[in-house]
C-alpha cells in the first residue's frame, strides 16, 4: 500500500523545511503574486470607474439586477466550505491524511469569504451605504425584517468567517510558536510571538488546546451546511421560476464541496511545486482528494437530475420555460458548459492513472471550476432574463466589461491573499505532520513486533 | 525554604513516562507529583495524559454557556425589535414568527458558542502567558520537556532521577 507519508521524516526536518517555505519559495510564486496583483488591480479600477459613474455602466439594469456580481458571490461562499470539510469532518472522522493539506484548505476558507463579502458592496454600488445591510433600525424605530434570507445571510456569512477565522488562528497555535522560537530578531519574531500567545506545548495547554479545537469542529460543521442553505434560500424561498426549488439547499451545499474540493487540487498542486512541499503534499494524498472529488462530483451531478426532473415533472410552465430557456436559448453556451465542466470532465477522475497525473489534474481541477462558476450564473440570470411576465423578458442583456473585469479582480484578490498568507504563515501544519509520522512509526514498531512475536 | 525549578529534556516520550513513573512511585519530600510537574511536548499525545493522570478539562462548559446565551440573545433580541410592531398593524400575521426566528437564533446559538469557547481555551490554557524563564526551543522541535518545581533539599534527587532515564540536558533556575 502506497504510504500517504514516510514516517522516518526527522522532526526537525519537518520544522526546517515548512520554515524554509516562509522565506524561500520557487520563482514561480512571484509571478503568481505579480500575475493576481495585476488581476487585482483590474477589479479595483473597474470598481473605481463604476463608483464615479453609476450602476450603468455594469449593465445591470431591470430585468438582470443581479447578474455577475451574485453569482460570483455565491461561486466564492461555496469555495469556502472545502477548508470545513477537510478540517472539521475529516478531523472528526480520524482521516490523518488530512493533516498536511488543511491548513492551506482552511485559509482558502477565510479568503474566499472575504472575496464574497466584497461582492455584496460592489453589487449594491452605494459602497457608503453597505451598512443598510446590518440588522439595526432606521430613524422611525423600524428594523429590517428579519424573515428575510438576504438578513439572515448576513448573519450567517459574518458567523462563518468570524469562526473561520478563529479555528484557523486557534489551530496555528504551537506552529506559530514554532515559529517564534526558530526565527531571528525582525517584525516576523515579533509578529509570531505576539499571535503565539505565549505557547509552549504544556500538558494544560494541549488538553484543553485538543477539547477546544474538536468544540469548534463541531460548531462549524453544521454551521457550513446552514450558511450555504440560507444562501440557497435567498432564490428557493422566492415564487421566481426556477429558484423555487426544494432540493435547492442540498445541491447549493453539494456544489459548495464540489467547487472547494476542486479548489483545494489546484491549490495543492501549485503550492506542493512552489513551496517545495513534496514530501509531505504527496501523490497518495492527492489520490485521496481526487476520489472525493469524484464521489462529490457525481452528487452534484444526482442532485442536478433530481433539479430538472423535479421541474419538468412538476407542471409548472413557468419553470419548465425557464429550464427550456436555459438549454437553447441565449445562455444555451453556458448552461452546456457547466453540464459538460461539472459532469463529463470529473469522470476522468474515475481513470486510476489520471488520480496522480499532476498537469492532467491542474486543467480538471480548473475546468471544474469553471463549472462550478457557471453552475451559479446559470441560477441567477436566466430567471431574472425570463421571469413570470413576458413583458419583463430581456435576452439580450449581457454583463458588461466592467462585471467581467470584476469578477477576474476577484480572482486576483483571493490568490494574493493566499498567497501572501502561505508566505507569513506556515501553510503546513507541522505539529500534525509530526502527529501523523509519530502514530505511523508507533504503528509499525507494533506491527514489527507482533511480526517477530508470530515467527517465535 | 527556597524554591528550585527544573526543566529536563528528553528525546522521546518513553523515557518522559518512565521518569513520571518515577517521580509518582517514589515520595520525594518538598515535590508534590500533581501540583509541582508539567510535561511540554511538540505534539499533542494522549499517552501523556495516561501518565498523568486524569486532569479535568472545562472548555466544554464554556461552549454550552455560550452557545445557550447565544442563542437567547438572538431570539430575544429579535422578538424584542419584532414586538416594536404591536404598535402597528400586522394583518393577522404572527407578530413574533418562530420558524424564521430559528435560522438567526441557531446562527447565534453557534456564534455565541465558538466565540465564548475560544474565551474558555484562553483562561483554561492560562494564555496569554509569559514565557516561563525555563523553557527550551527543542521542545517545538523534537524533545519532550518536563519541568518540576521543588525545595531546595529535593532538586539533588530530582535530577538523579532524570539522569538515570537519559535526560539529554537539564536546565535549573532558582525560584522564589
Amino acid at each position: 500500500m502506497e504510504k500517504d507519508i514516510r514516517e522516518d521524516i526527522a522532526w526537525a526536518k519537518i520544522n526546517g523545511d515548512v520554515l524554509k517555505s516562509l522565506e524561500n519559495p520557487r520563482r514561480l510564486y512571484w509571478v503568481i503574486v505579480f500575475v493576481a496583483l495585476a488581476a487585482f488591480g483590474v477589479g479595483v479600477g473597474c470598481e473605481i470607474y463604476q463608483y464615479n459613474v453609476g450602476m450603468g455602466v455594469a449593465n445591470l439594469n431591470n430585468p438582470q439586477v443581479w447578474g455577475l456580481y451574485i453569482a460570483t458571490f455565491i461561486f466564492w461562499i461555496g469555495m469556502s466550505h472545502s477548508g470545513t470539510l477537510l478540517s472539521a469532518i475529516l478531523h472528526l472522522m480520524h482521516a490523518d491524511w488530512r493533516k498536511p493539506i488543511y491548513r492551506f484548505a482552511e485559509a482558502m476558507t477565510t479568503f474566499s469569504l472575504m472575496t464574497a463579502g466584497l461582492f455584496v458592496m460592489v453589487h449594491i454600488g452605494r459602497l457608503w451605504q453597505v451598512y443598510y445591510s446590518l440588522p439595526y433600525p432606521n430613524e422611525r424605530g423600524i428594523w429590517p425584517n428579519f424573515q428575510s434570507p438576504l438578513l439572515w445571510d448576513a448573519m450567517a456569512i459574518f458567523t462563518y468567517l468570524s469562526s473561520s477565522i478563529i479555528f484557523l488562528y486557534v489551530g496555528m497555535i504551537p506552529d506559530l510558536a514554532i515559529c517564534r522560537d526558530n526565527m531571528h530578531e525582525g517584525w516576523r519574531k515579533k509578529l509570531y510571538t505576539l499571535l503565539s500567545l505565549g505557547w509552549e506545548g504544556t500538558d494544560r495547554q494541549w488538553r484543553n488546546f485538543r477539547v477546544t479545537y474538536l468544540t469548534v469542529a463541531c460548531f462549524l460543521i453544521p454551521l457550513a451546511v446552514s450558511v450555504h442553505s440560507i444562501v440557497a434560500s435567498d432564490f428557493a424561498m422566492s415564487q421566481q421560476p426556477g429558484w423555487h426549488v426544494t432540493s435547492f439547499p442540498p445541491y447549493f451545499v453539494a456544489g459548495a464541496l464540489y467547487s472547494g474540493c476542486a479548489a483545494i487540487i489546484t491549490l495543492f498542486i501549485i503550492l506542493r511545486y512552489v513551496f517545495k512541499f513534496e514530501e509531505y503534499m504527496t501523490l497518495p494524498i492527492l489520490k485521496k482528494t481526487v476520489r472525493l472529488t469524484f464521489a462529490i462530483a457525481m452528487v452534484w451531478t444526482y442532485l442536478n437530475a433530481v433539479e430538472f426532473a423535479s421541474v419538468w415533472y412538476s407542471h409548472d410552465s413557468a419553470s419548465k420555460d425557464v429550464l427550456i430557456q436555459k438549454m437553447t436559448g441565449a445562455y444555451a453556451f453556458a448552461w452546456w458548459g457547466m453540464i459538460f465542466c461539472g459532469s463529463i470532465v470529473p469522470l476522468v477522475l474515475a481513470f486510476k492513472r489520471f488520480q496522480t497525473n499532476i498537469p492532467v489534474l491542474l486543467v480538471v481541477s480548473l475546468l471544474l471550476n469553471l463549472g462550478m462558476w457557471l453552475e451559479r450564473w446559470m441560477i441567477v440570470s436566466p430567471t431574472f432574463s425570463h421571469g413570470y411576465y413576458p413583458w419583463t423578458w430581456d435576452h439580450d442583456q449581457w454583463p458588461s466589461l466592467v462585471q467581467w473585469g470584476m469578477v477576474f479582480g476577484s480572482f486576483g484578490w483571493f490568490t494574493l491573499l493566499f498567497m501572501v498568507f502561505c508566505k507569513v504563515f506556515p501553510s503546513v501544519s507541522m505539529y500534525e505532520v509530526k502527529e501523523m509520522v509519530y502514530h505511523r512509526s508507533l504503528h509499525l514498531k507494533k506491527g514489527h513486533k507482533t511480526a517477530e512475536q508470530g515467527a517465535h | 525554604m527556597s524554591q528550585r525549578h527544573l526543566l529536563a529534556l528528553f528525546s522521546n516520550f518513553d523515557e518522559a513516562e518512565a521518569v513520571v513513573r518515577e517521580l509518582r512511585s517514589a515520595s520525594i519530600k518538598g515535590f508534590n507529583v500533581n501540583d509541582d510537574l508539567t510535561v511540554k511536548s511538540p505534539i499533542e499525545h494522549p499517552e501523556v495524559e495516561e501518565f498523568l493522570g486524569n486532569k479535568p478539562v472545562y472548555v466544554q462548559w464554556f461552549t454550552l454557556g455560550g452557545a445557550l446565551m447565544g442563542g437567547l440573545l438572538g431570539f430575544f433580541l429579535i422578538s424584542g425589535a419584532q414586538a416594536n410592531f404591536y404598535a402597528q398593524l400586522k394583518g393577522g400575521k404572527p407578530i413574533v414568527p418562530f420558524p424564521p426566528n430559528f435560522v438567526l437564533t441557531y446562527e447565534m446559538f453557534i456564534l455565541g458558542g465558538v466565540f465564548i469557547s475560544i474565551l474558555g481555551f484562553l483562561i483554561c490554557a492560562g494564555l496569554p502567558a509569559r514565557r516561563s524563564p525555563l523553557y527550551s526551543a527543542k521542545v517545538s522541535e523534537d524533545q519532550i520537556g518536563i519541568l518540576v518545581k521543588s525545595d531546595e533539599g529535593a532538586a539533588g534527587t530530582l535530577k538523579a532521577i532524570f539522569s538515570k532515564h537519559n535526560a539529554l540536558e537539564i536546565q535549573e533556575e532558582a525560584g522564589k
